[in-house]
């Protein structure tokens, strides 16, 4: 029995604080009187940042350009008629006019959207091969099989870069015209075609393959050209910096967007008279129309916009803290109200005991 | 059953092989050095075994509402895949979706059978969103049961001192059960009692006597003597007599004095010295070993051990009148009366059992006379007795049984050596008998045991354990009910409830007893029902008795539950062990499906604590039994309050909201992922990276909660356990029923909407939120979506918590830093092991968009706007009897910041902080912050009011 056990107290548990569940706590309680000047306060924040965001996405300008074509009117119409049958005639070409009547505060981005592309569909956005695209020269002649029909090429040679990806890249190319004096001959706007794709894409992700003889062409021989491509990777670009698969309207498109409306920046206009902005007249946009979208019902448009610290204009965050800074002071108003309703009944409950 | 023949020097010897004979695997060998044994069986069927099964089968409520809610979770899996196959199949119809020009298929593809691609995609949605059923709750809810339970055991007010005995948990599957308890099942001696027997009172031949100090008083003026009933006169002289004696010298003082005891008391005492099968133990006492009836018996080194208490207190009162029962030796029993020694032999025992509720011996005194002395219950021996004072006795013995002794009729019979010639050969045919045995020997016995002469009447107190009383009234205000099962007799059963609140004076006391009948049984049922519902304003107690217990149960099952269910008491006297149990299966499968504890201490209780839910065994004086076959075991009834009211409350609140959450945390979770199907043309595509979807439940969501169900304590621990009516908040499963379960999913999925359309309107129509007019892809989206979702979980979880020691601030804030480094990390570096680089710099890239901090804050606090205002308007209007408490409870005035810098060993390690602190800042003097719990607590058992981190350094940084 228990008597004889060896030695007092040696089944004594400890007394500590953790053992006896009691280590010092703050304990808050949510109650009204704590919450409602949260609630005030939160609501009186919320307002004065809602109101800032929704003046800073106010202030940035932006512009949009269909330039699809119909079958009947509207702009690069003729090319879009050409659409009709799969892919249009290389090199169509239209122009895109429109004017501007006050100056365009820049720097000014100009970006190309495309929509109804999922280029979130899951066989579309697993078909790439990494390692090729780092530059390992293994995978360049085998790519990986989720690459596949994009794999090989016709002549079974490894196709690089591989995959539905790489093979839908975007290939409509646009210049922007100025009409100089009001109704004089129009002058080009130097795009800045760099700086558009992540620096880290373009400069670690993204890597060529080791330079045979110093030759691009070379390192690249034995591989095909993605079958919807003109011409091979290393020929994207006369550049031999922004050629191969550092290429940066490659590389942009590569990151592929959330959603099937997406907009990939084409290039910067900072250069020149330009890096303030855009002086009003009328602008042309000389449009090379390659892609096809029409057998997806997509569209595709150009975009011109502003930047601010916040990125482009979005007034939803402005809004949304506004509304929510509202709820919170109405929600404030009525607790107010509850809280001073039932306190007066708690001292009746009180005084009645 | 068998018998035995051992040829020993050429004679045979046959003794009977029984059950008795048989020893139970774990039993253990005591009083003797060694014994001759054959195993006969070692198997997985041996008793120890069996138990050992048997007891992990018992599940909780809390498991088996889990169990619901994952079917509901299953279905909604399978509806949302089944969903997204159809709508996947709705959209293929067109190929320009199917199968634009960008985005061909392999001519496998192309070529694979409909049917066989529907499959595929069906298993593929199953796979993509099967993080809604939470398998990692499975994981935590063991850890935080087997790590929980510890607390039992760590608790020093379970602790009882003066048998070093803490609490014990043999099954961690059950804390929280303890926080839904509905009926207590209480076994009477050594729950509620001591089960530590002091001999009070006899009654010799009709006349009542005290014990006081190894002396026999006469009582005071007794009905029966008033009477001038003094049909016995020879008894007064004796009194004279012995009173003379008590006043100049005790019997134990002078073992010399030649007086002899009158021939009555003579008897009686040595009927009690002889009748038992207690053994003696004459070590030497070293101080340690110091039972408490020593010191009452300081002369005598002998202790006795006996398997019951009762005889062990006979024994010793024996002793100290006069009769010293000085031990056995093979087949004789000395008895030192008044210092002679004399020598009995022992020549037959008619073992005890609980039918005949008596055991007898038969002796041979040294004077050749052969004696049967039995001893018993008063219901199985008076019916047997033809000589004695049968009817005071009687009288007496009801008496006793009032004031709640228990007590033991004393009879003998002297035998005629034909008469035992006749006995021993009835008796040995019985005990080698090959079949019915058991038959044979109780009609020996019946054969035996009769023409008894009364000699008298024992009342043997148990004291009622400390504090009984205060934890049955607070069990009540618990609105739990308490049923004592016993198998005492029923005036000493109800004298025993009414002294521990059992049942109080305003009750009404309803009996059911003394049944013979099945109608008249039911006749009475009836009755009781009716007044039942005559006055619902009085509280009701209801008494039963065994037999009239197993004549309701046979036939007026649903009578008699509707008349226990109305009744705040129950009282069943006169109990078998197996009819415990029973009483239990009743109520468990009544249609309320109540949640049921059983508290017992001796062997007979095991089966009624294996039957309850929750069976709690009491460490006491009858062996470990009970304790073993327990699911948790204290060493005192009282411990009963606390281990329910805190530790059963906590235990429940804690892995309540632990069920919830992870059911919520995972629709968070994987209900963005659905909703992304919608723009992805139900593709499979992932929202989030296959690392996130992994480290989501493991590590970046997981500590917070676990910590949380270990620490939290919504109420202090002393309100709880001083308001026992806040149990009540709890009953009935009350935090996992289907409307808590309802508004959490709903929460859950709220929160995904808003997590997920927060960012989609946020992107827009997939507008740059880079100050360098840059473009974000779909991972940068997912994790957008992912971040939001991670701090709103963890800051939901920190709303959750009430109680916010150092590990809480640590944990919760943790877990978020820790997402943010690993993500930084992980997405810093490309891994080459890794096949896809999707991550590669998207966090840091998200970071670096000031629309996205924006966008994270705003839809964090809307996601808990609507939980805050659910919170502060349910608080506000309809507070519960626990949030009540909260308010009133005096906070210990711990600030945040102090909970997060001072650590549990106090001030070494808040010091060290304290002096690191003041040598960045320069200032900062640590200031000793003295908090004290309320040492005035009624219920405060254990003298620890201080505790050692009740002065504690508070570094006020």
């Amino acid at each position: 029995m228990t008597w004889s056990a060896t030695a007092r107290g040696a089944q004594q548990p400890d007394n500590t604080a953790f053992t006896q569940q009691r280590l010092p706590a703050w304990q808050p309680l949510l109650s009204a009187s704590i919450a409602l000047p949260l609630f005030f306060c939160a609501g009186l924040a919320f307002i004065g940042l809602g109101l800032g965001l929704y003046y800073t996405s106010n202030s940035i300008k932006e512009l949009e350009y269909d330039y699809t074509g119909s079958l009947d009117t509207g702009n690069c119409s003729a090319c879009a008629e050409a659409d009709q049958d799969g892919a249009p005639p290389p090199n169509c070409s239209c122009a895109l006019n429109f004017s501007l009547p006050e100056f365009f505060q820049g720097p000014v981005y100009f970006y190309y959207e495309l929509s109804n592309f999922y280029q979130n569909n899951r066989r579309y956005s697993v078909s790439c091969d990494n390692a090729q695209l780092s530059g390992f020269p293994s995978a360049l002649r085998q790519p990986v099989n989720d690459c596949a029909p994009y794999q090989y090429g016709a002549a079974g040679l490894p196709i690089a870069p591989c995959g539905a990806i790489a093979n839908s890249l975007f290939n409509d190319s646009f210049s922007l015209w100025h009409e100089l004096p009001p109704s004089g001959p129009y002058v080009e706007v130097p795009l800045d075609r760099t700086g558009i794709a992540w620096w880290t894409d373009n400069h670690v992700k993204f890597r060529n393959p080791p330079l045979v003889n110093g030759s691009l062409a070379l390192a690249f021989s034995g591989t095909a050209a993605p079958p919807s491509w003109p011409r091979p990777v290393y020929e994207l670009s006369p550049d031999p910096n922004n050629t191969g698969f550092v290429n940066q309207d490659f590389v942009v498109w590569m990151r592929t967007a959330a959603l099937p409306t997406f907009r990939k920046l084409y290039a910067r206009i900072r250069q020149g008279n330009y890096s303030a902005g855009l002086p009003r007249g009328n602008y042309s946009v000389h449009v090379t129309y390659n892609y096809p979208v029409r057998a997806f019902h997509g569209r595709k448009l150009v975009v011109f916009s502003s930047i601010s610290w916040m990125g482009g204009k979005n007034p939803f965050l402005g809004i949304a803290y506004l509304v929510v800074g509202s709820l919170c002071i109405l929600t404030g108003f009525v607790m107010l109200v509850v809280y001073i309703r039932y306190q007066d009944q708690d001292d009746e409950d009180d005084s009645d005991d | 059953m068998g018998r035995m023949i051992i040829t020993q020097q050429m004679e045979e010897i046959v003794r009977p092989l029984g059950p008795e004979s048989l020893l139970l695997r774990g039993a253990r060998l005591k009083n003797t050095k060694e014994i001759f044994g054959v195993a006969i069986y070692t198997g997985m069927e041996t008793k120890m075994a069996l138990n050992y099964k048997s007891k992990s089968q018992k599940r909780s409520a809390v498991e088996k509402s889990m169990n619901t809610f994952l079917i509901i979770y299953l279905i909604i899996l399978i509806l949302e895949a089944i969903i997204s196959t159809i709508l996947k199949y709705t959209w293929q119809a067109e190929e320009k979706w199917d199968e634009p020009w960008y985005n061909q298929k392999t001519e496998h593809q192309r070529n694979s059978s409909k049917i066989l691609r529907f499959i595929s995609d069906f298993l593929a949605f199953l796979v993509l969103y099967n993080f809604i059923i939470p398998i990692s709750l499975y994981v935590t809810v063991e850890m935080q049961k087997f790590l929980g339970s510890f607390f039992i055991g760590w608790d020093l007010d379970l602790y009882h001192e003066e048998s070093d005995q803490k609490a014990q948990v043999n099954t961690s599957d059950l804390n929280e059960e303890l926080g839904q308890v509905e009926y207590v099942f209480t076994d009477k001696t050594g729950t509620l009692t001591e089960n530590e027997m002091h001999f009070r009172e006899c009654s010799i031949n009709g006349i009542k006597y005290r014990e006081i100090n190894g002396r026999l008083l006469l009582e005071g003026p007794t009905p029966d003597s008033s009477e001038g009933d003094l049909s016995y006169p020879s008894s007064l002289s004796h009194l004279n007599n012995l009173t003379h004696l008590t006043t100049s010298s005790s019997f134990r003082t002078s073992p010399e004095n030649e007086t002899e005891l009158i021939k009555e008391h003579d008897l009686f005492f040595k009927a009690v010295s002889l009748c038992h099968t207690v053994q003696i133990s004459s070590v030497q006492t070293d101080g340690i070993g110091d039972g408490p009836w020593q010191s009452n018996l300081a002369p005598s080194p002998l202790e006795y051990y006996a398997s019951s208490p009762d005889e062990k207190a006979l024994v010793e009162a024996a002793a100290r009148i006069g009769v010293v029962f000085i031990g056995n030796s093979e087949e004789t029993m000395e008895v030192k009366t008044l210092g002679k020694l004399e020598r009995y032999k022992l020549l037959h025992i008619l073992e005890f059992d609980s039918d005949r509720r008596r055991m007898s011996v038969i002796v041979q005194a040294p004077s050749g006379e052969k004696f049967l002395f039995a001893k018993g219950a008063e219901s199985s021996i008076l019916p047997k007795c033809i000589g004695g004072e049968i009817e005071k006795t009687r009288i007496h013995v009801d008496e006793f049984a009032l004031k709640g002794l228990r007590t033991l009729c004393i009879a003998y019979r002297q035998l005629t050596s034909k008469e035992y010639e006749e006995i021993n050969r009835c008796l040995f045919e019985a005990r080698t008998a090959l079949q019915q045995r058991e038959e044979k020997l109780a009609d020996a016995f019946q054969v035996v045991e009769k023409d008894l002469t009364l000699l008298g009447a024992t009342a043997v107190e148990d004291r009622l354990q400390d504090k009984v009383r205060e934890t049955i009234e607070a069990l009540r205000m618990a609105g739990i009910k308490v049923w004592v099962l016993t198998g005492d007799k029923h005036e000493t059963a109800v004298s025993v409830s009414l002294s521990c609140g059992h049942f109080h004076r305003t009750m009404n006391i309803l009996e059911l007893i003394n049944q013979k009948s099945d109608s008249e049984c039911a006749e009475q049922l009836r009755q009781l029902a009716r007044r039942i519902t005559e006055d619902h304003v009085i509280q009701h107690g209801l008494v039963v008795d065994g037999t009239s217990l197993s004549l309701a149960l046979r036939e007026h099952e649903k009578l008699f539950m509707e008349v226990c269910r109305n009744c705040s008491a129950v009282l069943c006297c006169r109990m078998a062990p197996l009819q415990k149990a029973k009483v239990i299966r009743l109520i468990k499968i009544s249609p309320e499906k109540p949640i049921t504890l059983a508290v017992g201490d001796g062997a007979n209780d095991v089966s009624m604590i294996q039957e309850a839910h929750v069976g709690i065994g009491i460490m006491g004086k009858e062996g470990r039994q009970a304790a073993r076959n327990s699911d948790y075991a204290i060493a005192r009834f009282k411990f009963l309050s606390k281990l329910l009211f805190v530790h059963g409350h906590f235990y429940y609140i804690r892995i309540a909201t632990l069920v919830q959450y992870f059911f919520y945390k995972n629709v968070c979770f994987i209900t963005p992922q659905f909703l992304y199907q919608f723009y992805c043309l139900f593709s499979q595509q992932t929202l989030y990276d296959s690392v996130y979807l992994t480290l989501y439940n493991i590590c970046f969501t997981s500590l917070p909660i676990l910590i949380y169900s270990l620490l939290e304590q919504h109420i202090d621990p002393h309100v709880l356990q001083s308001k026992p009516t806040l149990y009540r908040d709890i009953s009935k499963n009350h935090l996992l029923s289907i409307k808590t379960f309802l508004y959490w999913t709903i929460l859950g999925f709220s929160h995904a909407f808003i997590f997920f359309f927060g960012s989609y309107f946020l992107i827009g129509k997939d507008i740059s939120l880079l100050g360098n007019g840059q473009m974000f892809g779909n991972w940068t989206f997912g994790t957008l979506v992912f971040t939001v979702m991670v701090i709103t979980v963890t800051v939901k979880m920190a709303l959750e918590t009430h109680f916010w020691t150092w590990i809480n601030h640590l944990v919760t804030w943790g877990s978020i830093i820790f997402y943010f480094v690993f993500s930084l990390f992980y997405g810093g570096i490309l891994w080459p092991f890794l096949g896809s680089q999707n991550m590669y710099f998207v966090f840091i890239q998200l970071l670096s968009s000031g629309s996205a901090w924006f966008a994270i804050i705003i839809m964090v606090v809307t996601c808990l706007f609507l939980d805050v205002v659910k919170k502060v308007f349910d608080r506000q209007l309809h507070p519960t009897s626990t949030q009540k408490a909260q308010l009133t409870e005096t906070n210990s005035g711990i600030k945040c910041l102090d909970s997060m810098c001072c650590f549990p060993e106090g001030e070494t390690a808040c010091a060290s902080i304290g002096r690191m602190l003041e040598r960045v800042i320069g200032r900062c003097s640590p200031t000793h912050v003295s908090r004290s719990w309320s040492a005035s607590d009624p219920f405060y058992t254990n003298d620890r009011s201080i505790l050692t981190l009740s002065t504690m350094d508070s570094s006020t940084c």
